[in-house]
This record gives C-alpha cells, structure tokens and sequence, in this order.
C-alpha cells in the first residue's frame, strides 16, 4: 500500500492514478421502490471539479441515481437500494454513516426552486444555521449570494421575503443556499426546467463559474445545456420489464460530452442526441 | 370537405337553455346559502331581541352577578368563570393534541398499528359528547377525583379537552400533511435533522392550518352542555371564601349549563336571561376565535402567503 504511494502524489491530477480524483464511484447501484426495480446496474466515477450531465427521457432514472449520492431516497419509506455508491472511498450507505452529514458535504438544488418562505437572508443562512454554525452569518451570506451572482440584486432587500423574487432569482437562491454550506458536491435536479431561456442561461453560466470550486452533477432533459455545460455525459435510457410491464432505468454510455454528442458507441445514445427519440 | 365557415356575432351568442342544469343548480345552491343566513339571522335577532332589556338595562350587573333566584340580580358571573376556565384547560392540552398529530404524520411508520390509531382518532371525531361526559364522570370525576376534587371544573375541562382532541389531531394532521415536499427536500438538502425540519419548516409552515382546527375545538368547547351536566355542572352554587385553587376543585357552572338553567324555569319572566346568558356566550367564543384568527393571519403574513 504505502509502495504505491509516491505514484499518487507525484501526477495527482490525470487519469493515470485511478481513484485519486475520483469523487463517486458507484458499483451495481439497483433502486427499488417497492416492488419497483426502478434503476438496474449502474457503475459510474464521478471527477472532482468537473461537471458531469445525467441525460436520457422520463422515467430512465437518472434523478432517482442522483438522489442516491446525497441519501435523498432515505425520505422515501419504500425506497431501497443495492450496491455501492463511494464517496471519497468511503461507502454512503455504510450503517454508520448519518445521512444529514452526507447532505452536508453534498448539496442539492431542486427542479423547481424551493425557497423557504423566509427572508432572503434567512434562506441563505438556513443551511449555516442548522449546521450549528453560531455568530455572524453576514459574510456567509454575502459570499454565497455573490457566488451565486445574486448579490447585486437583492443587496438591498436581503430582509424581504424570496417569495417576492423571480423564479430565476429562486432559483439561484437556492443555489446560494446550496453553497452557504461550503459543499464539495453541488446535485441539481432539472435545475432550469422551470425557467425561461434568459434565466437557464444565467445559470447555466454561474454553473461554469463555480465548477473549478465544486464537483457538480446535473441532470437535464435539455440536451442542449449537457453539451453546453458538462464535461461528462451519462446516459439513461428505459426498459420495459418483460414481465412486470414497469420501465426500468439503466445507464447505457458514459463518456466526455464531446464523444456522446458526436461519436456514441452506442446506437440508442445516437438515437436520443439526434433526437430520433426520447 | 370542410366548408369555410360563416361567422357572425349571433354564432358566437350563448344558445337559450344552453346550460339549463347549470342554472337550476346555482339557483338551489344560492338559496341554500340564503337559507342558512335567514337561520343563523332570525337566531340571532330572536335572541338579541329577548335579551335586549337585561342588555341594555342591567349588561355589568348581569356579567358581574352570580345565579340567583332574584331575577333582579340573577348573573351569569360564575358561567363565565366557568367556561373560560374550561377554555383554558382545553387550550392547554392542544399541545398534546399537536404532539401527537405531529407523530402520527411524521414519525410514525406506514404499519397497520399506526392506521389503526388513524382511524380510531377519526371516530373518536364524530363519538356523540354525552358519551365523553360518561368517561370524564368515570375517569376524571372518580378515577382521579385526588387530582380533580371530584365533580370539578378541573374534571369538566379534562373530559371536554379529551372530546376535542381528535378534532385538534385530524386538523393539525390534515395540515402537516399539506406541507409541500419541496420545502421539507430543501431543507433536508441542507443538512438538517428530522426535528429540524420540522421545527423550522414543517411547523410554521402547518400553523395557520393548525390554528384553525384550535379555532374549532374551541368554539366546541365553549358549546358543549352534555358532559357538563354528566360530570355535575350545578346551577346554583356559592364559593364562600375558597381561594383560587379549591375553587378549581370545587362546584362550578359554565355558560351553556347557565343558559340551560334558565330556559327550563317555568316562569316566562326568565326567557330574558337565558337569551342574555346566550349573547354572552356567543361573544365569548367570538372573541377567543378572533384572537387565533389575528394569530394565524399574522403568521400568514409572516410565510409570504
């Protein structure tokens, strides 16, 4: 074990060295919920600071695989899953891990912005607060909105209640709550699909900015935002269970976005990215 | 195939007869509604008008006086005492009524048990209040008479918080319910505990729901004679010179047993009091809602909505 050691430290940062920069690796990830095999078999590694897209059509799974990376599924009694999914090496679903830990590392930024029905500040500061975070929260907040490229806007109403502001501008509060946490991992689900092109735009800008100080994995039914965002392509794609009738998800290619958009191995990732179907 | 269509403003008209069942039904549905203002209306003006010479002539003394047999003097002092003693203690078990509104929705397991409990708390919902008076008079009267002093209004204001609570659990229940998912996945997303959720998000999120089911098992509350008279309310009574705590432990009246006392004497001459007694209560539940109401809507405010 330490034999190998000077390799690591030595070239860090290429592929190389597996695993040294690797965030998630997920091995045999099955999801049930209930009877419902809703995700079948999935491996994938996750890169640290690269912003990795999770595309496919509806009921594929692929949210139900990004909510397995912060524990989300827990929320959802009959929800179940087998196989490993490593964060830093360690397994997430390990008995001794607690799961409000996990979502402190790894935060999540929803399909429709889900701002508190509090101040704009108090949002921010939700995540800090409940983390046990005591004191001056002021420059928590500053930072995060400013990140979040929010600031400017809502520097002068940061009293006022986020259900005044736009749904752009929820969104990205969202998003500054997301990292008022200081993260390592940024989850969005479908994060523009409630938004107008302008406000995804923005975001999807913001998502640029921040990918050289968070590991971001996104979902989106725009395949458009993957190629113009991720440096990584998932896709998913459904099957019809012969018996039960039930769509189940599977993970059918994962590759750097050029490849998937330009030379898929495989023909129904060409099918979907054409737009032949899905 | 398909003809150019013609049109004109008389094609776009509505048609005679076009939504003929739509009409009918609108005409029974408003007179239902007008119906249930002449009741609530003729109540009150029946009510206010008999109670008008004892309001306008005598309304401090009435307020200020116990029962008597003096018509003159007769009041409804201890009816008031009484019923807002046995408010107090109702809205002081809510707690536990909210407690356990808050366990059954968000800690409990989906198990035939906790359905079972579910159920049996909607029943107890509709369980008639005589039969409350029955448990209050064997469980609050006897069982604990150490505690309660017997046929006491400590007993009367326990078996009527126990007659209102499965209102306070199904409508707390209702409203925990009715919080959106996205808010409790937000927080969750942050970090935030089970409780924490809860406490933070879920909680305020549910209380103008909550507040309203406490508006309703008030006004219950207030209303109910039958266990009253179950457990022992009396008519008459005097205190002597009993401190706060033995008067807790000792006889008691409350406003619905007042106004029953006075309707049932034979002479007419008492007709006044009783509609009196009645304003009375009225105003009283009307004030106590008022409060929850100007709670719930400042809260209201206070979420954005």
């Amino acid at each position: 074990m330490t034999m190998t050691q000077p390799a690591m430290t030595t070239d860090p940062a290429t592929d190389a060295v597996p695993g040294a920069n690797d965030v998630f690796t997920v091995d045999g990830l099955n999801v049930f919920y209930g009877d419902h095999h809703a995700v079948s078999e999935v491996d994938l590694t996750i890169k640290e600071r690269e912003i990795t897209a999770f595309i496919g059509p509806s009921g594929c799974g692929k949210s139900t695989v990004l909510r397995c990376f912060n524990r989300m599924n827990d929320l959802i009694d009959i929800a179940r899953v087998e196989g490993t999914v490593r964060y830093h090496g360690v397994d997430l679903y390990d008995e001794a891990v607690d799961p409000v830990a996990v979502r402190r590392r790894i935060g999540m930024v929803f399909q429709k912005p889900n701002p508190f029905p509090k101040s704009i500040y108090d949002n921010v500061a939700y995540g800090p607060r409940v983390g046990g975070h005591k004191g001056n929260l002021d420059e928590i907040v500053e930072r995060s909105l400013r990140d979040a490229g929010l600031w400017d806007e809502v520097k002068d109403r940061l009293g006022e209640s986020a259900l005044g502001m736009s749904g752009g501008q929820q969104q990205r509060l969202c998003i500054a709550r997301a990292i008022a946490v200081n993260p390592d991992v940024l989850l969005m689900d479908e994060p523009c699909s409630a938004l107008d092109p302008i406000a995804t735009g923005v975001i999807e800008e913001l998502m640029k900015e921040i990918k050289s100080e968070y590991t971001i994995i996104i979902v989106t039914h725009n395949m458009q935002q993957a190629a113009r965002v991720s440096d990584r392509t998932a896709f998913f794609t459904a099957e019809i269970d012969e018996h039960s009738g039930q769509r189940r998800g599977k993970l059918v290619e994962f590759d750097d976005t050029g490849s998937i958009f330009s030379n898929p191995g495989d023909e129904r990732t060409e099918a979907y990215v054409t737009g032949r179907f899905g | 195939m398909h003809e150019r269509q013609t049109v004109s403003l008389d094609t776009l008209r509505a048609r005679r007869g076009d939504d003929a069942a739509g009409h009918v039904f609108f005409v029974l549905i408003t007179s239902a509604v007008g119906l249930a203002f002449f009741m609530v209306g003729a109540v009150g003006v029946d009510v206010v008008v008999e109670a008008w010479d004892i309001l306008t002539e005598r309304l401090w003394d009435f307020l200020g006086s116990p029962s008597s047999a003096d018509e003159a003097k007769s009041g409804v002092s201890q009816g008031i005492r009484g019923s807002i003693l046995i408010a107090a203690i109702v809205i002081l078990t809510f707690p536990v009524g909210i407690g356990a509104a808050v366990y059954l929705e968000e800690y409990a397991d989906d198990t035939w048990l906790s359905r079972l409990i579910q159920v049996t708390v909607r029943n107890l919902a509709g369980v008639p209040s005589i039969v409350y008076g029955l448990l209050g008079l064997a469980v609050f009267v006897k069982g604990l008479d150490g505690l309660t002093g017997g046929r006491s209004v400590i007993a009367a204001g326990l078996a009527v918080a126990v007659l209102v609570l499965p209102v306070i659990i199904i409508t707390a229940g209702e409203a925990l319910r009715a919080v959106p998912t996205p808010l409790r996945e937000g927080a969750y997303g942050l970090g935030a505990t089970q409780w924490e959720v809860i406490r933070t998000q879920v909680l305020p999120a549910a209380l103008p729901g909550i507040l309203t089911g406490t508006v309703l098992g008030i006004a219950r509350a207030l209303g109910e004679a039958a266990p009253l008279l179950v457990i022992g309310a009396v008519g008459f009574y005097t205190t002597g010179n009993q401190d706060f705590f033995e008067q807790l432990r000792g006889a008691f009246t409350a406003l619905p047993m007042n106004i029953a006392n006075y309707a049932r004497l034979p002479a007419e001459t008492w007709r006044g009091h009783a509609a009196a007694a009645s304003v009375v209560l009225l105003i009283l539940v009307f004030l106590i809602n008022l409060v929850a109401i100007v709670v719930r809507a400042r809260i209201s405010k206070r979420l954005g909505r």
